[in-house]
């Protein structure tokens, strides 16, 4: 079995999961503890929303991919969206143009992402919780404002519903072409922190995990989505808002002659004041010292650098979340995202029930890469099929971690035509490696 | 003008931080820096509710040295990352301070619509006439026939007129004036910041050291004096006969209207949503 990275407090909600089916899947956000009263920023108190809130049900919806993301951003505080029109990614747009004036949050249509990420990041810097959604295409234009997000550590989310590319491709069409963009998109180094669900209620549970982490690490999260999950129905049961854990960012406690916006002492977890609240720090895109002002010394650059690296790599097992399913007596693994994996496990039924061993390691945040559990999957199990709906990028990952595996021991189905990969396809390369 | 004593910008830089600055030396950045810090000593606003953002480019270097709230963004996107701050927390005052070739080439999208929104944010548009920090190219509001770096044959390009095409997008306060008219400089940002609605100032500045040496312009004495000698105050202009008027600029107030605003356009759709419970 491959190693599960859970955090703590989930632990009774995955142990449920395990009576009822075989797989792990970890949940963490959702947990049985009732938060404090000012943790659910979601409503006015006062006004009829909260009333609403309470008569919606809450338990089984039928909802899209797009919505579960719109409510996830609800829930978790999100008060300030700007975006863009761009399929597939248009009805977060929409329901947040409605339902952000209901809560006293900011919805604006801006004149292009470009602007999106920008508006996003200052409202962050202002003290919002601030959430943006596009496609490739925007995605693109957005990467440099991705990049200032990260130096500048402000806290903020970029959903990417992803579409085929590259350029205007198919607008209307799932592809799997972003998942090195999400990571190198931006030029110069920059750790990257980006979640992948495979189904409509996890892109509920992984919207409201993309804000707590863009809070908790002060950066820009990316929640990468397949065009399929963004447009397909599915039943959600949705947990009761008092159940929804929400992560709001480290406030100062200094006095403002004493603050530093980027304090090295703090774990690299540094607390993040406001404008308007009287701390008056300066941000800048250039290459800065603790305080936020621009430096050429190479010793604070390293320092600024290392500071970006070091709160992703130290705190691996706090970001990285996996699902195992049927891998224990595995001999043949599929490493799979999003929508594909959900294609594997149709597949792995099916060749199960012919007898042949088949599990699959799905990664619920691919980037940072799940590298500890892709080792053991690869020192484990004598073939590893990687299927994706691009021409070869999470299969770079898997070959860049293995040193004794041959090219025939590691498995590509790939697929960039707009077509799915269907259960079918991957039962017939299992059988053709078994 | 109000009465202030001489030392009132060192209330307002952050000396212990990264000075010396960068700008060469006869550069009107540091007038236009001194003009608008006192204009808002003259203002009394609680500057922990002020921001300053900038963009790329020499008089973006700006919001380093004063003690406001600061931000040093991309380049060609003050505008953008201001509407977000503004829109987020409405009472702040917000200024962004950028260039010629910062807000009308690469920004251009985004002076446009701000304008357009009519958004409550002052816009200090210093014009130099070129890309200074990057070693002196032709911008969108170098003249006709001048010399830079990348156009070293003459300019065939013509250029923009910032302050039509901020009256043209929506802007409600416009105006224009040189770094030589100190004061008039100083009336206009306080004018403008206490104007409600998307403001524009255009100050034509100096730059001595590029565009002056490329184009012979002498040193930044003469082209102060040139400022002083070759504009008109608007007021004047239906006085004069046309021949006097060409080729002159032109300070003043070329815009102020009052039209709604965005956030309190904003604000109100919030009250009747809410009131109304959400039905569209």
């Amino acid at each position: 079995m491959a190693k599960v990275v859970k955090e703590p407090k989930a632990k009774k909600k995955s142990e449920k999961q395990k009576a009822d089916s075989k797989k792990k899947v970890i949940a963490p956000e959702i947990t049985p503890e009732v938060p404090k009263e000012e943790e659910k920023v979601a409503a006015k108190p006062e006004s009829k929303i909260k009333e609403l809130q309470a008569k919606r049900d809450r338990k089984t919806v039928i909802m899209q991919g797009n919505e579960a993301v719109s409510y996830g951003a609800l829930d978790a505080g999100v008060n300030f969206f700007a975006g863009y029109p761009i399929t597939p990614s248009t009805e977060i747009a929409e329901i947040l143009a409605a339902e952000l004036p209901k809560r006293g949050g900011v919805f604006v249509q801006m004149e292009d992402e470009i602007a999106s990420i920008c508006a996003i990041t200052g409202a962050s810097l202002a003290g919002a919780k601030s959430l943006t959604a596009t496609s490739g295409p925007g995605f693109s234009l957005m990467q440099e404002g991705i990049g200032f997000a990260k130096i500048t550590e402000t806290p903020c989310v970029v959903v990417n519903v992803q579409r085929l590319g590259p350029s205007t491709g198919m607008p209307t069409s799932p592809a799997q072409g972003d998942i090195m963009q999400t990571r190198w998109g931006s030029h110069g180094d920059s750790p990257a922190i980006v979640l992948y669900p495979a189904s409509v209620k996890e892109s509920y549970e992984l919207t409201i995990r993309a804000v707590n982490l863009s809070e908790k690490y002060r950066t820009c999260v990316v929640l990468l989505m397949d065009e399929v999950i963004g447009h397909m129905r599915e039943s959600v049961t949705l947990p009761d808002l008092a159940n929804v854990k929400v992560i709001n960012r480290i406030k100062p406690t200094v006095p403002p002659h004493w603050y530093k916006h980027y304090d090295e002492n703090q774990k690299y977890l540094s607390p993040l004041a406001s404008f308007g609240e009287g701390y008056r720090f300066h941000v800048s895109g250039l290459t800065h010292d603790s305080h936020g002002f621009p430096t050429n010394k190479s010793t604070e650059a390293a320092e600024m650098m290392d500071r970006l690296r070091k709160k992703i790599v130290y705190n691996i097992r706090d970001l990285v979340q996996i699902e195992s399913h049927e891998m224990d007596d595995a001999k043949i693994a599929i490493f799979a995202a999003g929508i594909t994996a959900r294609a594997a496990k149709a597949a792995i039924a099916m060749a199960r029930y012919e007898g042949i061993k088949v599990g699959l390691l799905r990664p619920l945040t691919i980037w940072p890469f799940p590298d500890d559990a892709v080792r053991k999957m690869l020192r484990d199990k004598d073939i590893v099929i990687v299927p994706e709906l691009n021409q070869g990028q999470l299969i770079r990952e898997i070959r860049r971690l293995t040193k004794d595996k041959s090219e025939s021991e590691v498995v590509a189905i790939q697929r960039a035509n707009g077509q799915l990969i269907s259960p079918q396809d991957i039962l017939r390369k299992i059988k053709e490696v078994c | 003008m109000a009465n202030i004593p001489q030392k009132v910008v060192h209330q307002y830089l952050r000396h212990d931080k990264k000075f010396p600055h960068v700008w060469c030396a006869g550069c009107s950045n540091g007038i236009v820096l001194g003009s608008f810090i006192r204009a808002i000593a003259s203002m009394d606003v609680n500057r922990d509710d002020m921001i300053m953002v900038s963009g790329i480019g020499c008089s973006s270097r700006m919001p380093v040295y004063i003690d406001l709230n600061t931000m040093h963004t991309l380049h060609g996107r003050a505008i953008a990352y201001a509407t977000g701050v503004k829109l987020h927390k409405p009472h702040m005052k917000v200024v962004v301070i950028t260039g010629d070739g910062d807000c009308t080439a690469i920004g251009g999208n985004h002076l446009i619509h701000a304008a357009r929104r009519n958004i409550d944010i002052t816009v200090i548009l210093v014009n130099n006439n070129i890309y200074g920090m990057t070693g002196g190219q032709c911008s969108p509001t170098t003249p006709h026939d001048a010399i830079a770096t990348t156009s070293p044959y003459g300019n065939i390009e013509p250029d923009f007129d910032i302050c039509k095409l901020a009256i043209g997008a929506g802007a409600s306060f416009v105006a224009r004036t040189t770094a030589f008219h100190v004061f008039e400089m100083q009336n206009y940002f306080q004018k403008a910041m206490e104007h409600p609605g998307f403001a524009l100032i255009e100050v034509i500045s100096a730059c001595p050291v590029i565009y002056g040496r490329l184009n012979k312009k002498g040193g930044a004495p003469q082209m102060m004096k040139e400022f002083r000698d070759n504009s008109i105050p608007l007021t004047a202009v239906p006085k004069l006969p046309p021949e006097q008027v060409e080729g002159k600029i032109q300070r003043g107030i070329l815009q102020e209207i009052v039209r709604p605003e965005y956030c309190a356009a904003y604000a109100d759709l919030v009250k009747r949503v809410q009131e109304s419970g959400g039905e569209q």
